[in-house]
């Protein structure tokens, strides 16, 4: 999709620039010129969203890094002086801690878009295997940020993830230790996972702009799943048509998270964790962050520690396989009327999942989620593949422009001025 | 490596060849010494090591009570054990366990069981005088263990550890 770009500064400065960094030009070709298809919807404006909220993260946490004191034994208060004395300090925590909340809400609708239109399929093999990356980074940093501010619930969800590798035969244990810097978490551990935390998001950063590297290799998929035939019939230009759909979609999406931060700012965190964390107790009812919540309840809906971490970790592993779990060669669900059935089974495994991850263990809720786990784990790996083989699609648009154009009930696609 | 050297060079090498390999020898000794500090500055440091043990006074702990104390930054349960906890422990058939150990390998004197206090699933702290076999229950995933510190039942694969100690006196125990 590259190439299209015949971009010449305008000014003799800009020239002068342009021959010795072509910066300008891989801006133009990537941002303005770029071809996106026609017909894609508001689900495609995620990406956008994600990038903002990225940006948003940083900035806040960086300032909050300002005032924040990495110890066991004054994070805790540091958090409450950022709270009552910094300036604006209240509005800052409440932007990272809700922002973190948004970012995840933003990447899972953005994932579940990805499924719903195959958009992992051929040639963008490795551009989702990208977005896993990025996916895993964002709940290493998501998870270390939880610590913190050293409440109890910091300390049970640090004490709980890391002691998920002592289920490794053998090392371990040894791998705990080598984690927490003692014999526990503590001090030596608070302190790198604050390392550690303000360093993924920059990693994280630098992910992203490999998976948009590899986006503008391929170019987007969109909603019919058929690629793009006649750049000049099939897409228009970024900007200004998907510039100003995604300032749109962004705006209402900050909408929604104005409205977290300012009306309802502690609705996400839990209470305990306003309780210093204290290594000799548990909180009587530990629970994650509600991004978590459906990998937690797989967790747990297994009776066996190494079975059950392995579940975890393959949960999440599993999507990164996806190009090949999926055998089918069409990729919208709009003509794979049984994968759309399935599709949304697998919603409902992943929102019951997170429920139940957010209740108290019972039998009857360990039930529930090895049932759902079993939906979850029977799509990626015994439904997809099957799929491909036995199900009917339905016809295919020959292109874009004809898809575009029978929506609007015209039988064939005029050539579109440009 | 092999595809740059001629099969005349593999049979015959020479002062090159040796310069090849012997420089990437030492430079993956190198690229090692490096990286082991930068690895081994991660586990627990000579300050955290050196907090190895600590004295406990168990005189003023009534019989049936459960002290939590600090060892190396996490808990131990001081339990002083009723005749009743004993013999519920002592009288478990070693086949209703999941981690078989008698209550004799776990206890030095019948009335102290001393255990580390971390669950054996995934750290969380156990509650005492909970669950059904009235030793401890895991607020985190329901792991129940017995009055001997063994697990009886829910997620976690064994027995609530037990630490180095030794009684100084017969109030007196040092743990670690």
């Amino acid at each position: 999709m590259s190439g299209t770009s015949t971009y010449v500064p305008k000014s003799a400065l800009g020239r002068w620039f342009e021959s010795r960094l072509p910066i300008l030009s891989l801006v133009h070709s990537s941002f303005i010129a770029y071809p996106v298809p026609r017909n894609i919807n508001y689900l495609w404006a995620f990406g956008a969203i994600l990038a903002f909220m990225l940006v948003a993260q940083i900035v806040t946490g960086v300032v909050l890094a300002m005032h924040y004191v990495p110890s066991a034994a004054m994070a805790f208060a540091s958090v409450d002086h950022i709270m009552r004395d910094v300036n604006y300090g209240w509005l800052i925590r409440y932007l990272h801690t809700n922002g973190a909340s948004l970012f995840f809400f933003a990447v899972y609708v953005h994932m579940f878009r990805g499924i719903y239109y195959g958009s992992y399929k051929a040639p963008r093999e490795v551009l989702w295997i990208l977005g896993v990356i990025i996916y895993l980074l964002m709940m290493a940093t998501a998870f270390m940020g939880y610590v913190l501010p050293w409440g109890s619930m910091s300390f049970a969800g640090a004490t709980v993830i890391t002691n998920l590798f002592t289920a490794i035969p053998l090392v371990g244990v040894g791998v705990s230790h080598w984690l927490w810097g003692g014999y526990a978490v503590g001090d030596p551990t608070l302190n790198r996972f604050y390392s550690l935390h303000y360093l993924l998001p920059f990693m994280i950063v630098g992910v992203v702009g490999l998976h948009v590297w590899a986006l503008h290799v391929t170019g987007q998929n969109n909603p019919d799943g058929v690629e793009v035939e006649n750049v000049e019939r099939d897409t228009m230009a970024f900007t200004p048509y998907a510039t100003i759909k995604d300032v749109f979609a962004l705006s209402v999406f900050l909408i929604v998270y104005a409205w977290f931060v300012f009306y309802i700012p502690n609705y996400l965190l839990d209470a305990d964790n306003s309780v210093m964390a204290n290594p000799l107790v548990t909180p009587a009812h530990i629970v994650p962050e509600w991004y978590l919540l459906p990998f937690y309840a797989i967790l747990r809906a297994i009776p066996n520690k190494l079975v059950g971490v392995v579940a975890l970790f393959a949960a999440i592993a599993l999507l990164a396989f996806l190009p090949w779990l999926d055998t089918s060669p069409v990729k919208s669900a709009k003509y794979r009327p049984m994968f759309r059935f399935f599709f949304w089974v697998f919603v409902v495994c992943c929102v019951g999942l997170g429920y139940l991850g957010s209740q108290e263990v019972s039998d009857g809720t360990t039930l529930a989620a090895r049932i759902l786990a079993l939906g979850y784990f029977g799509f990626l790996v015994v439904v997809l593949p099957l799929l491909g083989l036995i199900e009917k699609t339905k016809p295919m648009p020959a292109s874009i422009a004809d898809a575009v154009l029978a929506k609007k009930g015209l039988a064939s696609a005029p050539p579109v001025a440009s | 490596m092999g595809e740059h050297l001629s099969s005349a060079a593999i049979e015959n090498p020479d002062r090159r060849d040796f310069l090849f390999i012997a420089t990437g020898a030492v430079a993956a000794v190198g690229v090692g010494a490096v990286a082991w500090p930068l690895i081994d500055q991660m586990n627990p440091d000579a300050s955290t090591l050196a907090l190895a043990s600590i004295e406990v006074d168990i005189g003023a702990i009534p019989e049936g009570q459960i002290v939590t104390v600090k060892w190396r930054g996490g808990p131990v349960f001081i339990r002083h054990r009723t005749k009743k906890e004993i013999d519920e422990a002592v009288n478990t058939p070693l086949s209703e366990l999941k981690d078989p150990q008698t209550d004799a390998q776990r206890v030095k004197v019948p009335e102290w069981l001393i255990v580390i206090g971390v669950c054996t699933h995934l750290g969380c702290v156990p509650l005492g005088h909970e669950g059904q076999y009235d030793g401890w229950k895991c607020p985190c995933h329901g792991s129940v263990y017995d009055t001997s510190g063994r697990i009886r039942q829910g997620p976690a694969p064994l027995n609530l550890f037990v630490p180095e100690y030794a009684f100084l006196s017969a109030t007196k125990v040092k743990i670690g």
